[in-house]
C-alpha cells in the first residue's frame, strides 16, 4: 500500500507516515493534532470538515491524504496570523455567529473560500455558497451577517 | 474527615439560615478541597430538600464524599482567581457565560477573573443534568447567592483586618474599599493564607434584576475565541498517550441478538483487538482506518424479530396505548360544554419521530488506570453517565470519573452515555485508552428520537367566540404543555403512554412542540369557524396577562394588523406557556402552488422569560430555536422498517440549511420583576403552528401532521 510521508499544512511541511487512502481529516486530526477540523457526517453533507486545498474548499472526510499530498492545505488553525484573527474569524466572534461551535471551523473556512472568489457577495451568494454547511443550532442568520461584515472589513483593509 | 496531613477546614455556616447541620455530611478527605485548590475562601451552597432532588445528590446509593445537598461552590484563590464549580454542562445554550455573569454580578469582579469548572464528576458537585430549562431558574440564582456570600465574607475579612465595621465597606472590582477614607484591599490579598469555608443555604439573591450591572447585559460568550480558532476541544478532540481507536459492529436491526460470529480475519490483523461480550462486538486498532477495516471483515449473523414500520406508525400508537392515562385533568363537564357550543370541531394531529442530529456525533474517550476509569464524553448528564458506567462495569464509588467538555450540540439528545460505555469496554480489553466516535449513521440509528405522537382534540365554541369545551388526548408524544393556557370551563385532558416502537427520549421542549402544534392549529380553525381574527380570538379566550402581552407584542412587531400578505403568502401565529416562559410567534409563508414549495419568509418571536440575563445570548437562542424548529415543522421525519432506520444520513434526512432560513426577528420582553426562566427550549414552541396557520391562510389547506410538507404541499 502506498504511503504518504509529507503534506503541506498551513504553510509548513509536515512529516507524516500515513496510508495514501487514509482520509485527510483523520491525518489532520489524529496524526497532526489539528483537531479544529471536525467530523460531522462522513458523507460530504455537512461540511464541518472543510479545509482549503490550494484555496478551494473540500470535504476532508472524503479526500484521501494521497490526493492532498503536494497541495497547499489550509485549516482553521492556519487562518490567524501572529495571534491576530482572520477578519472572518473576527466577524464570527463579533456577531457571535455560533452556539455550540461545532460547525464553526467549517463555516469560517468555507466563508474564507467564498470571499477569495467573490469579495463582495450578496446575501443570495452567501446562502448558495454555504448551502452545504449545516448548523444544527440554527445560527445561519448570524453567519450570513458575519460573512457580510467580514467582506466589508476586508474591503476596507485592501483599500487602506 | 480524614486525619491525614491536610489543612484544617473551618466551616462557618450562616447559623440563622441553616435548618439542618451540614457538618456531619462534610467529608472532604478524598478531594481535600483546599489541598487541591490552594488556600483561599470557599463558599458551598447547601440546597433545601426540594431542590436537592434536582441538583443535589439523590438517594443513599450515591454516598459521594460530598454532602448530599451541595449544589455548587465558589472559590476565591490566594491570587484572586475565582473558580465556580457546577455540575451543569454547556452544549451551546451559553450557560458558561450566563452563569459567569451571575457570579460576577454578586461577587463584584470582572467577568474574566472567573473561570467555571463544569460537568466533571471528580471536581463538581452532583447535578442531575442540564435539561428542562432548569439552569437559569435554579443554578443561576444559586450562584448569585453563593457569590454574594463570598463577597460578604471578603468584606468581613477586610473589616477584621482594619478593625472597622463591615457596614462602612464596599466591594467593587475585586477589591474591598472604605466608603469614606482611602484604604482598599484586593480579594487576592484578603484570601492570602486563608482556608475559610462557608456553607449557606439557598435564599433569594440580594441584588434585584433592576440593579444588575453585569447580569442583564449582552456580554460576549466567555470563551468565544476558542471556537473561531478551532482551539476548543470537544470530547471527540481529546487525545491520550497511546490512544487507540474503536469501532463497534452493530446489530442488523433493533433488538437483534448475535447468532454467530467469525472474527478470525480481524483477529489476524496486526495490533487489532477484537472484543466479544454477549451481543457486544467491537474492535480496537491503532487508527480509525484500521479499526474500520477490522470491523468490516468480521462476519456476524443476527437473529431479528418483526417490528412495526413508520408507514403504520400512527395506527400502531393508538393500538398500543396503555389503558388509562397519566396527568389527567378535568374541569366541568365535556357534555355540558359541547351542548353549550354553537360550533363543534374534532380533529386528529400526528407527529413523526425526529432526530436531534447534533453536529457532533456521540464520542467517548476512555482510559483505565489502576482500576479507575476516566471517560470524556459529550453529555447533558455527566453524573448520569458516571452512574451508567458504574453499573455497566460494576465499579465502586470513586472508581469512575466522567469529564464533559463543552459539547457540540445536544438539544435533549445527549442524556445517555453510549459512546463512553462502548469506549470503556474496548479500552478495558485493549489495555490502552480508546477513542470511539459514532458515525452519522450510528447517531441516526442508535441514539434516541423525539417521541412520535397522535393527538385528538374535540372542542366547542359558542356564537360569541368563547370556548366552551376542550378535550385533548396525547398518545405517546408526552405531557409537556399538554394543558391549554386558554380559559375553558369544561375540559378533559389526558396523556396516554404507549409501548413505543423506537427508543425515544428528551428533545428541545419535548412534547410541548407537538402539543402547541395541535392546540394552536385547532385554535386557528376555531377562529376561522367563528369568523374572528386569530389574534382577537386568542385574546378573547385568554386571561393570562403575560401570554396576552406576548401575543400582542409579536403581532405588533410582525405587522399582523398593518401589513397584508402578498399573493400566495399567508400569515399565521402560535404561542403558549412552557417552563416558565411565554412565547408567541408569527410567521409569513410563501406557497408556490405549481411546485408545492413552501418557504417561510419571516418569523417574529416574542418571548418573556422574566428578567433577561443575557439579551444577546437570548436572541441567539430564540433565533436558533426557530431555525431548528423549521425542520420538525416542515420536513424532518425518521423513516423505519424492520428494525432499521431507512434514512439515516444527512442526504436522506433533511435538516434546515441556509436556503430554508427566513428572517428571524426576536422580540425580548424583559420583566425585571419576574424570576428568570430558561430560554433554550420554549421559543421553539410557537413556530410549527404559526407556519401551519400561515399555510392555511395562504391556501385554505389545513395540515395536521408534523412534518407538514416533507414532499411539498401538493403531496402533503
Amino acid at each position: 500500500m502506498a504511503r504518504i510521508s509529507e503534506i503541506h499544512v498551513n504553510g509548513k511541511r509536515r512529516a507524516i507516515d500515513a496510508e495514501a487512502e487514509a482520509t485527510l481529516l483523520s491525518v489532520l486530526r489524529d496524526d497532526l493534532g489539528l483537531t479544529g477540523t471536525k467530523f460531522g457526517c462522513g458523507e460530504g453533507q455537512c461540511r464541518a470538515c472543510t479545509v482549503l486545498l490550494d484555496g478551494k474548499p473540500v470535504h476532508s472526510c472524503l479526500t484521501s491524504v494521497g490526493n492532498a499530498a503536494g497541495k497547499q492545505i489550509t485549516t482553521i488553525e492556519g487562518l490567524a496570523e501572529n495571534g491576530n484573527l482572520h477578519p472572518v474569524q473576527q466577524a464570527f466572534l463579533d456577531a457571535e455567529a455560533f452556539q455550540c461551535g461545532y460547525c464553526t471551523s467549517g463555516m469560517i473556512v468555507t466563508a474564507v473560500a467564498l470571499l477569495r472568489q467573490n469579495p463582495n457577495p450578496s446575501e443570495k451568494n452567501i446562502r448558495e455558497f454555504m448551502q452545504g454547511n449545516i448548523c444544527r443550532c440554527g445560527t445561519y442568520p448570524r453567519i450570513i451577517e458575519a460573512v457580510r461584515n467580514a467582506a466589508s472589513t476586508m474591503k476596507k483593509k485592501s483599500r487602506a | 474527615m480524614s486525619k491525614r496531613n491536610i489543612p484544617e477546614i473551618v466551616i462557618e455556616p450562616e447559623r440563622y439560615e441553616l435548618r439542618e447541620a451540614p457538618l456531619h455530611h462534610f467529608e472532604l478527605d478524598r478531594r481535600d478541597f483546599f489541598k487541591l485548590m490552594g488556600g483561599g475562601v470557599a463558599v458551598f451552597l447547601l440546597l433545601p430538600k426540594g431542590l436537592a432532588q434536582e441538583s443535589g445528590r439523590r438517594g443513599s446509593r450515591h454516598s459521594e464524599p460530598l454532602p448530599e445537598n451541595i449544589g455548587a461552590w465558589l472559590h476565591v484563590g490566594e491570587h484572586g482567581a475565582v473558580t465556580v464549580y457546577t455540575g451543569k454542562a454547556e452544549m451551546g445554550q451559553n450557560i458558561r457565560t450566563s452563569l459567569t455573569q451571575a457570579a460576577a454580578e454578586e461577587l463584584h469582579v470582572k467577568m474574566d477573573s472567573i473561570s467555571m469548572v463544569m460537568g466533571d464528576t471528580d471536581l463538581t458537585p452532583f447535578d442531575m443534568g442540564t435539561f428542562g430549562s432548569r439552569t437559569t431558574p435554579t443554578m443561576n440564582k444559586q450562584l448569585r447567592r453563593v457569590a454574594s456570600v463570598a463577597r460578604d465574607t471578603l468584606v468581613g475579612l477586610a473589616a477584621r483586618q482594619w478593625n472597622v465595621p463591615a457596614a462602612g465597606l464596599v466591594a467593587k472590582d475585586g477589591e474591598v474599599r472604605e466608603s469614606k477614607g482611602g484604604r482598599s484591599v484586593s480579594y487576592a490579598e484578603l484570601a492570602q493564607g486563608q482556608t475559610l469555608a462557608r456553607a449557606m443555604v439557598e435564599t433569594d439573591p440580594l441584588t434585584p434584576p433592576s440593579e444588575w450591572t453585569v447580569a442583564g447585559t449582552p456580554v460576549p460568550k466567555v470563551d468565544g475565541r476558542a471556537f473561531v480558532t478551532g482551539e476548543h476541544q470537544y470530547a471527540s478532540d481529546i487525545r491520550r498517550p497511546g490512544m487507540m481507536f474503536g469501532k463497534v459492529v452493530r446489530p442488523s436491526a433493533y433488538g437483534a441478538t448475535l447468532e454467530s460470529l467469525d472474527a478470525s480475519k480481524a483477529q489476524a490483523m496486526p495490533a487489532v483487538t477484537v472484543v466479544h461480550d454477549g451481543d457486544f462486538v467491537g474492535v480496537v486498532a491503532p487508527s480509525e482506518l484500521e479499526a474500520g477495516r477490522a470491523a468490516a471483515v468480521i462476519r456476524a449473523t443476527w437473529k431479528t424479530s418483526p417490528q412495526p414500520s413508520s408507514a403504520e406508525l400512527f395506527d400502531y400508537l393508538k393500538a398500543h396505548a396503555e389503558p388509562g392515562g397519566r396527568g389527567e385533568y378535568e374541569a366541568g363537564s365535556m357534555q355540558d360544554g359541547l351542548a353549550a357550543a354553537k360550533h363543534r370541531l374534532t380533529a386528529t394531529y400526528t407527529i413523526a419521530y425526529i432526530q436531534h442530529a447534533p453536529l457532533e456525533p456521540r464520542a467517548g474517550v476512555a482510559e483505565w488506570e489502576n482500576g479507575k476509569l476516566t471517560a470524556w464524553t459529550g453529555s447533558q448528564r455527566p453524573f448520569g453517565v458516571q452512574q451508567q458506567l458504574e453499573e455497566a462495569f460494576h465499579l465502586s464509588k470513586g472508581k469512575c470519573r466522567v469529564i464533559v467538555p463543552d459539547t457540540g450540540g445536544a438539544y435533549g439528545g445527549k442524556h445517555t452515555g453510549e459512546a463512553a460505555i462502548e469506549a470503556a469496554r474496548l479500552a478495558r480489553a485493549a489495555g490502552k485508552p480508546v477513542k470511539l466516535v459514532w458515525t452519522r449513521e450510528e447517531e441516526f440509528t442508535w441514539a434516541y428520537f423525539r417521541p412520535s405522537g397522535v393527538i385528538d382534540i374535540s372542542s366547542g365554541v359558542d356564537g360569541q367566540g368563547v370556548l366552551t369545551a376542550w378535550e385533548f388526548h396525547n398518545y405517546n408524544s408526552g405531557g409537556a404543555a399538554i394543558r391549554t393556557p386558554y380559559d375553558v370551563p369544561n375540559q378533559h385532558i389526558q396523556f396516554h403512554e404507549v409501548d413505543a416502537p423506537l427508543r425515544q427520549g428528551s428533545y428541545r421542549s419535548l412534547a410541548a412542540t407537538a402539543n402547541h402544534f395541535a392546540r394552536e392549529s385547532h385554535m386557528d380553525d376555531l377562529a376561522h369557524r367563528v369568523k374572528m381574527d386569530p389574534l382577537e380570538f386568542r385574546l378573547k379566550n385568554l386571561k393570562n396577562q403575560r401570554l396576552k402581552f406576548a401575543f400582542t407584542a409579536a403581532a405588533d412587531a410582525f405587522g399582523w394588523k398593518t401589513r397584508k400578505p402578498a399573493k400566495g403568502h399567508g400569515f399565521g401565529m402560535g404561542g403558549g406557556v412552557e417552563k416558565g416562559g411565554y412565547v408567541a410567534t408569527c410567521a409569513e409563508v410563501a406557497v408556490d402552488r405549481s411546485s408545492g414549495n413552501v418557504r417561510v419568509v419571516r418569523v417574529t418571536s416574542a418571548f418573556d422569560c422574566g428578567a433577561v440575563v443575557n439579551p444577546n445570548g437570548l436572541r441567539n437562542q430564540i433565533e436558533g430555536a426557530n431555525v431548528m424548529g423549521l425542520g420538525g415543522a416542515l420536513f424532518e421525519a425518521i423513516e423505519f422498517k424492520d428494525g432499521r432506520i431507512t434514512n439515516a444520513t444527512f442526504t436522506q434526512y433533511r435538516v434546515p440549511r441556509f436556503s430554508d432560513v427566513p428572517q428571524v426577528q426576536p422580540v425580548l420582553i424583559d420583566r425585571k420583576n419576574q424570576p428568570s426562566a430558561g430560554a433554550g427550549e420554549t421559543p421553539i414552541c410557537g413556530l410549527a403552528p404559526a407556519i401551519g396557520n400561515a399555510i392555511f391562510h395562504a391556501t385554505g389547506k389545513r395540515i395536521r401532521s408534523l412534518p407538514m410538507v416533507p414532499h411539498g404541499l401538493k403531496k402533503a
